[in-house]
């Protein structure tokens, strides 16, 4: 079993290195995106032949090495495979597996096709360490590899030109790159705290140790490290306030976007939440729950209402992902653990799908995003449309598609609990959802063909593309099914929910409401963006003169807030900084080098060549030791 | 009154400043290479002198090594002086300045 | 007594004699003295007891480096006398007199370290050149042996310093490569 770990986690880093050692400079090279992707399938078999082993015989743990030992300090480059870890190590490569595959068709024009690859894989790479880590400093490589990857990979096409905020969304890759890595910065350094907390107050850093040990900590310095750990989980999985990064990532190729929504980022902050569940179980921490709750809620109805009236394609499915993942915060605040990490992996497949589908879509129109221009693309892109529709309606919750399982217990969980605050929000942003989702398929499928006046010819993908996305398409449809397989096999690891018997007897009015909501919000799409002819959508211009459009358009002046408020003085700042720098930092350095030079100016008189003076120079210095030898003596 | 070592290291040093006057006012050649003879007997005069007051032969062996290493000194000094001399006809150091940076 | 009279007469002597060979304008005089100052100093040797070291000062130094300058000396015009600019003769005498000074103040301070232990005792009832062979041959073989080989080259540097072409300048080359590859063909060609 051992040797089935270590393949499944280093496979896609050989695939990334073969792309990017051997074909670094090369020009574009098809045989790169072929095994990376061979090599990342064969990961997903490995993880997939784990999976198995897991649930017979229980969680495999490897030792590859000692990694850090130094004073007490030891950290083992250690691997766990347990049943949380394996259901992330099989969403994650079957996610990544058919994106790889996706992007041999999507980048096949790209010059940068083996950069792409590299990095592609390199990225599934840091997130598998992330997964199977077993103690939180092979967690933090993971995490940091993650976040090295995806701005490598948002700033992909970073020759593309810097263009001004106010444009956005049209910002420019390096820019969606860089704020996308500072963010987690930010982000990253509460983690670091957090683990830095765990270590001084525990002295290990293995998961088994730290959550056995945490029990019999302070209250204080619980929640400190569960707000330390969430803060970092923020970053990763862009919640409030740190979320602005993740609709600006959309900048870079729609493969990574998919990518990062579904399998290798922004999962890792619902991932650390739930591996480290013990800890946010604690009664001492159960505020912090509650505030996880909360802001996943809060930010669910947030994301939903700005997708509500983005004209951006990827935007709109960007938004839809930091809703969901506030669904699932909202899960995990709740104490149901397993029902986020299963709404993690049903929406990790829908949402990879909504993605590959969009980037289809992107494709045919020539990398136009604007779903204005788009419409009628339905006859064009049969495939395409087929898939998205899935895609949606699995995320609109319909019933028999995954979406509906996992969504419906998040909300029969809030409703369990008591919490009805949540519960109402959570309802009324699931008929948002599926709302904005249905507008965005209507728009670009339906209606009046409104690319053709703007000379577009759009053209479906490649089939062999269409057809690796049919295992996507075929999860997000029969993913829940299998809720109660996998309740049973997740609950050995995590926490089992259970409903109470009350909440039991009204599971199915429950649901008959939220379906209610969802097909009163696609009915609504329906009605106000398919049609054609006279009924057609017209643009509204009063509403959109109105305050809340302005709002939400404006994604409620967030992103101008950091700007006015945190760049901008920062910017001042820097200058100023950069000013003392000059003057103190380089002054005293460029001193140094001038009192060098002036010295060597003014001694170049000796080297007159004159023999004679070199011996008086010579001599002179022979006096000054024998005075040092002789102050030397006189005080020794 | 008793010689000690004090006198001998006295009488050393004052002939090594004679030499070290030597070297510093010499422009000859010839005369420069006197000089340091001059001071390298003072030193040889010294160890032997602190050699006697330990009782310990290692300030004797220093002075044959000393006496040792001027001969070969000599001997090539000379040997390019002789070269010198042919070079430029004159062993002034005034003349040499070919080491002007 | 005769001790103290001795270190005087030979201090006094030595003192003068090197500062005539540091001042004197004349080369033959300057050697003279120096010949002479180096005989005197062997008479500390003696006084010291290291006689064998004062032999070997008067047949090294008196004899063989002196014949060396002697004859190094007919190669140079030695008859007239030197002429020397002293650009600030001051400072030389300021620098010298600061460093006898300094030696005189450092020296005339008691002698630290009393308990140091010699290394290689002089034994008594051995006699010195005895003792000093001793020791040579026994702790300072490797030094011996290297000074010996230092003596070689330098025996060797000197010879084809000095004796090699005796008509030719070293340096100078006046035959340039071209005409002398063209004279050995010319030999050759006869």
């Amino acid at each position: 079993m051992e040797s089935l770990v270590y393949v499944a986690l280093f496979a896609p880093f050989v695939g990334s290195m073969f792309a990017g050692l051997f074909f670094g400079n090369a020009p574009r090279n098809a045989i790169t995106g072929w095994v990376a992707s061979t090599l990342l399938f064969v990961s997903f078999l490995a993880s997939v032949a784990l999976a198995v082993h897991v649930v017979h015989h229980g969680s495999v743990h490897v030792t590859m090495m000692d990694w850090i030992s130094a004073g007490d300090l030891s950290i083992p480059f250690g691997f766990l495979v347990d049943e949380v870890s394996v259901t992330m190590m099989v969403v994650v490569t079957l996610v990544s597996t058919v994106v790889h595959i996706y992007s041999t068709g999507y980048m096949d024009h790209d010059k940068s096709y083996n950069r792409f690859f590299s990095y592609l894989s390199a990225f599934v790479f840091s997130m598998l360490i992330l997964v199977m880590s077993d103690n939180f400093a092979g967690l933090f490589i993971g995490w940091e590899g993650v976040g090295v990857c995806s701005w490598l990979l948002v700033g992909f096409w970073y020759h593309k030109a810097d263009r001004p905020f106010e444009e956005n969304p049209s910002i420019s890759p390096s820019w969606a790159a860089n704020e996308a890595f500072i963010m987690n910065r930010v982000a990253d350094l509460g983690m670091l705290v957090g683990i830095f907390l765990i270590y001084w107050n525990i002295g290990s850093l293995q998961y088994d140790v730290v959550f056995a040990a945490m029990p019999n900590l302070a209250d204080g310095i619980l929640v400190a490290i569960a707000i330390a750990l969430f803060i970092g989980a923020m970053g990763k999985s862009a919640q409030f306030p740190l979320h602005t990064w993740l609709t600006d990532a959309m900048e870079g190729p729609t493969p990574v976007s998919a990518l990062i929504h579904a399998a290798t980022m922004v999962t890792a902050g619902v991932f650390l939440v739930i591996r480290a569940n013990p800890l946010f179980s604690l009664e001492a921490v159960s505020g912090v729950s509650l505030f996880i709750a909360a802001l996943g809620t809060f930010v669910a109805f947030y994301a939903a209402s700005m997708a509500l009236i983005a004209r951006d394609i990827k935007r709109i499915v960007a938004l839809s992902t930091l809703s969901q993942l506030g669904y699932m915060f909202a899960a995990a605040g709740l104490g149901a653990y397993w029902i986020a990490l299963f709404h993690l992996a049903a929406h990790a497949f829908f949402k990879a799908l909504l993605f590959l589908g969009a980037g289809n879509v992107m494709h045919a129109m020539d990398d136009e995003l604007d779903i204005f221009k788009m419409g009628g693309l339905k006859k064009a892109m049969m495939g395409s449309y087929i898939y998205m529709g899935i895609a949606s309606v699995a995320l609109a919750g319909l019933p028999i598609f995954a979406g509906f399982y996992s969504k419906d217990a998040i909300i029969e969980t809030a409703f369990n609990e008591g919490t009805y605050i949540i519960w109402g929000i959570l309802v009324i942003t699931a008929g948002m959802t599926a709302f904005y989702s249905f507008r965005q398929v209507f728009f670009s499928f339906h209606g009046e063909k409104r690319y053709e006046a703007l000379g577009f010819h759009p053209h479906d993908m490649y089939k062999y593309v269409l057809v690796a996305m049919a295992p996507l398409a075929i999860l997000a449809i029969s993913f829940g099914w299998f809720m109660d397989d996998f309740k049973a096999f997740i609950t050995k690891n995590l926490p089992a929910y259970e409903m109470s018997h009350h909440t039991h007897h009204w599971a199915w009015l429950l649901g008959l409401i939220v379906v209610i909501i969802a097909v009163a919000g696609i009915v609504i799409a329906y009605k106000k963006y398919a049609g054609k002819g006279a009924n057609a959508w017209k643009r509204d211009e009063e509403f959109e003169a109105s305050f809340i459009y302005k709002l939400l358009e404006n994604q409620y002046y967030v992103p101008k807030f950091y700007d006015e408020f945190l760049v901008k003085p920062y910017t001042i700042a820097s200058e100023k900084f950069w000013a003392i720098d000059k003057a103190v930092v380089d002054g005293s350095v460029d001193l140094i080098a001038k009192a060098f030079y002036k010295s060597g100016d003014v001694s170049r008189g000796m080297q007159n060549g004159n023999l004679s003076s070199y011996l008086n120079w010579m001599g002179a210095g022979a006096l000054l030791l024998v005075v040092a030898a002789a102050l030397a003596t006189a005080i020794g | 009154m008793e010689i000690g070592i004090g006198h001998y290291l006295i009488l050393a040093g004052l002939l090594f400043s004679i030499g070290f006057v030597g070297v510093l006012r010499r422009k000859n050649l010839l005369m420069l290479f006197f000089a340091t003879e001059v001071m390298l007997n003072a030193v040889n005069v010294a160890f032997t002198a602190i050699g006697n007051y330990y009782g310990d032969l290692s300030g004797q062996m220093f002075a044959f090594f000393v006496i040792a290493v001027a001969a070969s000194e000599v001997a090539v000094g000379l040997g390019l002086l002789i070269v010198l001399y042919k070079k430029y006809g004159s062993l002034d150091l005034e003349t040499i300045s070919s080491m002007k940076g | 007594m005769y001790e103290v009279i001795a270190f005087y007469i030979f201090a006094i002597s030595t003192t003068i004699l090197f500062l005539i060979t540091v001042m004197s304008k004349n080369v033959l005089y300057a050697m003279t003295a120096l010949a002479a100052g180096m005989v005197m100093i062997s008479g500390f040797f003696f006084l010291l007891g290291a006689d064998f070291l004062g032999v070997v000062q008067l047949i090294v130094y008196v004899g063989a480096v002196m014949a060396l300058y002697a004859f190094a000396m007919m190669f140079f015009d030695a008859t007239k006398d030197i002429k020397e600019k002293h650009q600030n003769p001051a400072l030389v005498f300021l620098l010298g007199g600061l460093m006898a000074l300094v030696f005189v103040v450092m020296f005339s301070a008691p002698i630290i370290g009393e308990n140091v232990q010699a290394l290689y005792p002089i034994v008594d009832g051995v006699g010195n050149a005895q003792a000093v062979g001793m020791v040579l041959f026994t702790k300072y073989l490797v030094p011996f042996e290297v000074a010996a080989v230092m003596l070689l080259v330098a025996m060797i540097a000197g010879i084809i310093l000095a004796g090699k072409k005796m008509d030719y300048s070293l340096t100078e080359c006046e035959v340039s490569d071209q005409e002398l590859e063209d004279e050995i063909l010319k030999g050759e060609a006869k």
